[in-house]
């Protein structure tokens, strides 16, 4: 696949002091290291190692990941919102690649 | 609860009775003691306590390489009081570790759901750890088999 | 279980090592409504000639946890390759300097319903076209491009994006156009012809045992309805082909080529079995 793609999906608006539930999916093969190709070379390991979720600079949620992670790594959470603001979600691939993803949420 | 050589044995028949060929063969399996060393150190050497924390996952996984898993811990996720983190193992695999799971008072709820590859029959594990130290853990086996045509 | 299948069970069994198990189970009772909101057609009345009352979605077969993935558009990873899909279909490529869109612009109007009817009659090439035919010769003619090889993770995304224009509308193969019907009875043959080494037909898994466990698989009435469809197995999106050739592998027979005469014909006799489902592509199966 081309370059991991994130998704999210966070709710646009809620009631402060809401708990909000936050999905996200990124496409990554999660290439654990354990595998190897036709001639019996083992495929090096290559996987998201890290992924953290941020509101207004703060951390919320975060997930250090080994290879029996399946592939195209899916999260399901939780956000306490007391104010309006911007989530950042990262993800960090063991080459060093990172990808991120930004939502806002407006809270009344 | 801690993993007693009682439970390390039954376990093992139980694994015998269940588990299914692995794709790869040579490999070295984790083993018990890998998974209790993992829960350990996560600990800091303390026994988890069972009672808080829930993990839920299929009794039957439909295929071993994208099982679903879910945990809760029962928290009121306070600046004084929440859970810290929650260290998932699959004691069946290469090696034991899966993930890591970290909250904070602003997760609101210490709920999570991934998904996991499992390479045969197997005793996943949930711990949890709270913002005072304490530890808590739960279990749930997921038999992975191969189908005729899906595995 | 009657006795035929009982015959055959213990036939495979004693000399394959592959049974079907005694269990047998219905396919499970529930509706596929996706995020709440789309009612997707996952049974519906067999047309003429197919030999059961009702057609049934592959779903319908699979696990609780399975059957939530394809009902939340966000949960689903094949979602993933319908964005990559719409990237593809936007972005300009071969010595022509187009993209799909510079032809047909916005997919969701120009692609709506098309996918739900191939394949299709295509007279220039004198045989039926499916999807993945069909966008490689725009690719040569219009684009001057390099055709897809079969598989290629751009082929299966693009086709995957194409499909899901039509999501939710019925399965329908056109059967009067050209040559179909010739195409549709060599289908068929092939559909009932027992190769390889376990002697099974298509009709021996999906029609005779289906609702029976073959090992642990809850076998379908096999139609194609959701392709490509996500497979937790792969954690990729399979094509229809790679599922054909698969199959016939498992049998331990010699398998066709992709998109050869064999399994053209095969994709329009299957496909028209399922005829009336909704298209479910990206679906969701083990």
């Amino acid at each position: 696949m081309a370059e991991p793609k994130p998704r999210v999906k966070v709710p646009k608006t809620a009631s402060k002091g809401d708990v909000v539930t936050i999905k996200t999916l990124i496409s990554h093969e999660m290439e654990s290291g354990q595998r190897k190709d036709k001639e019996g070379n083992v495929i090096p390991r290559k996987i998201i190692n890290k992924f953290t979720c941020t509101f207004n600079d703060k951390e919320v949620f975060s997930c250090d990941l080994d290879p029996a992670v399946a592939a195209n790594p899916y999260f399901e959470f939780n956000a306490k919102v007391d104010e309006s603001g911007t989530f950042v979600f990262t993800w960090v691939d063991d080459d060093g690649s990172v990808y991120t993803s930004e939502s806002e949420i407006e809270v009344n | 609860m801690k993993l007693t050589r009682r439970d390390a044995l039954a376990l093992g028949a139980g694994a015998a009775v269940f588990a299914v060929a692995g794709g790869r063969a040579g490999s070295a399996w984790a083993g018990l003691e890998d998974t209790e060393k993992a829960v350990m150190e996560f600990t800091g050497g303390a026994t988890p306590a069972s009672g808080r924390i829930t993990l839920d996952a299929p009794e039957i996984a439909e295929n071993g390489n994208t099982v679903p898993i879910s945990v809760s811990v029962e928290s009121p996720m306070t600046d004084d009081d929440y859970v810290a983190s929650v260290l998932i193992l699959a004691e069946g695999n290469p090696n034991p570790d899966v993930a890591t799971l970290h909250f904070t008072p602003m997760s609101g709820a210490a709920e999570a759901t991934t998904r996991m590859r499992l390479a045969k029959t197997q005793n996943v594990i949930a711990v949890a750890k709270m913002s005072d130290g304490s530890v808590f853990m739960d279990k749930k086996e997921v038999k992975v088999t191969i189908g005729g045509c899906g595995g | 279980m009657d006795i035929r299948k009982l015959g055959l069970a213990a036939a495979l069994g004693l000399t394959a090592g592959m049974a079907f198990g005694p269990a047998q189970s219905d396919p499970v009772d529930d509706t596929l409504v996706i995020d709440g909101e789309t009612e997707i057609t996952t049974r519906a009345k067999a047309v003429e000639g197919v030999p059961f009352d009702e057609v049934i979605s592959g779903w319908h077969y699979r696990t609780d946890e399975t059957r939530e993935v394809e009902a939340d558009s966000f949960a689903n990873p094949g979602m993933l390759y319908v964005e990559r899909g719409e990237e593809i279909w936007n972005t300009v490529d071969g010595a022509a300097g187009k993209s799909c869109a510079s032809c047909h612009d916005n997919a969701a109007e120009s692609m709506r319903g098309v996918g739900a009817e191939y394949p299709k009659w295509n007279a220039a090439a004198g045989k039926p076209y499916n999807l993945e035919l069909f966008i490689n010769d725009h690719r040569v003619e219009k684009m001057q491009a390099e055709p897809y090889k079969f598989d290629a993770a751009d082929q299966k995304a693009l086709v995957t994006f194409v499909k899901h224009q039509s999501f939710g509308m019925p399965v329908k193969v056109d059967l009067e156009a050209g040559d179909m019907k010739a195409w549709w009875e060599q289908g068929k043959e092939r559909y009932y012809t027992r190769t390889g080494q376990l002697n099974m037909s298509c009709a021996t898994c999906h029609e005779d045992n289906n609702g029976n466990y073959i090992r642990a698989d809850h076998l379908s009435q096999g139609n194609v309805n959701g392709f490509p469809t996500y497979r937790l197995k792969q954690s990729n999106m399979v094509s229809l082909h790679n599922r054909f050739r698969g199959c016939i592998r498992d049998t331990r027979a010699t398998y066709p080529a992709a998109f050869s005469d064999d399994l053209m014909a095969l994709e329009v006799y299957v496909t028209w079995r399922g005829t009336g489902l909704s298209v479910e592509t990206p679906a969701v199966r083990q």
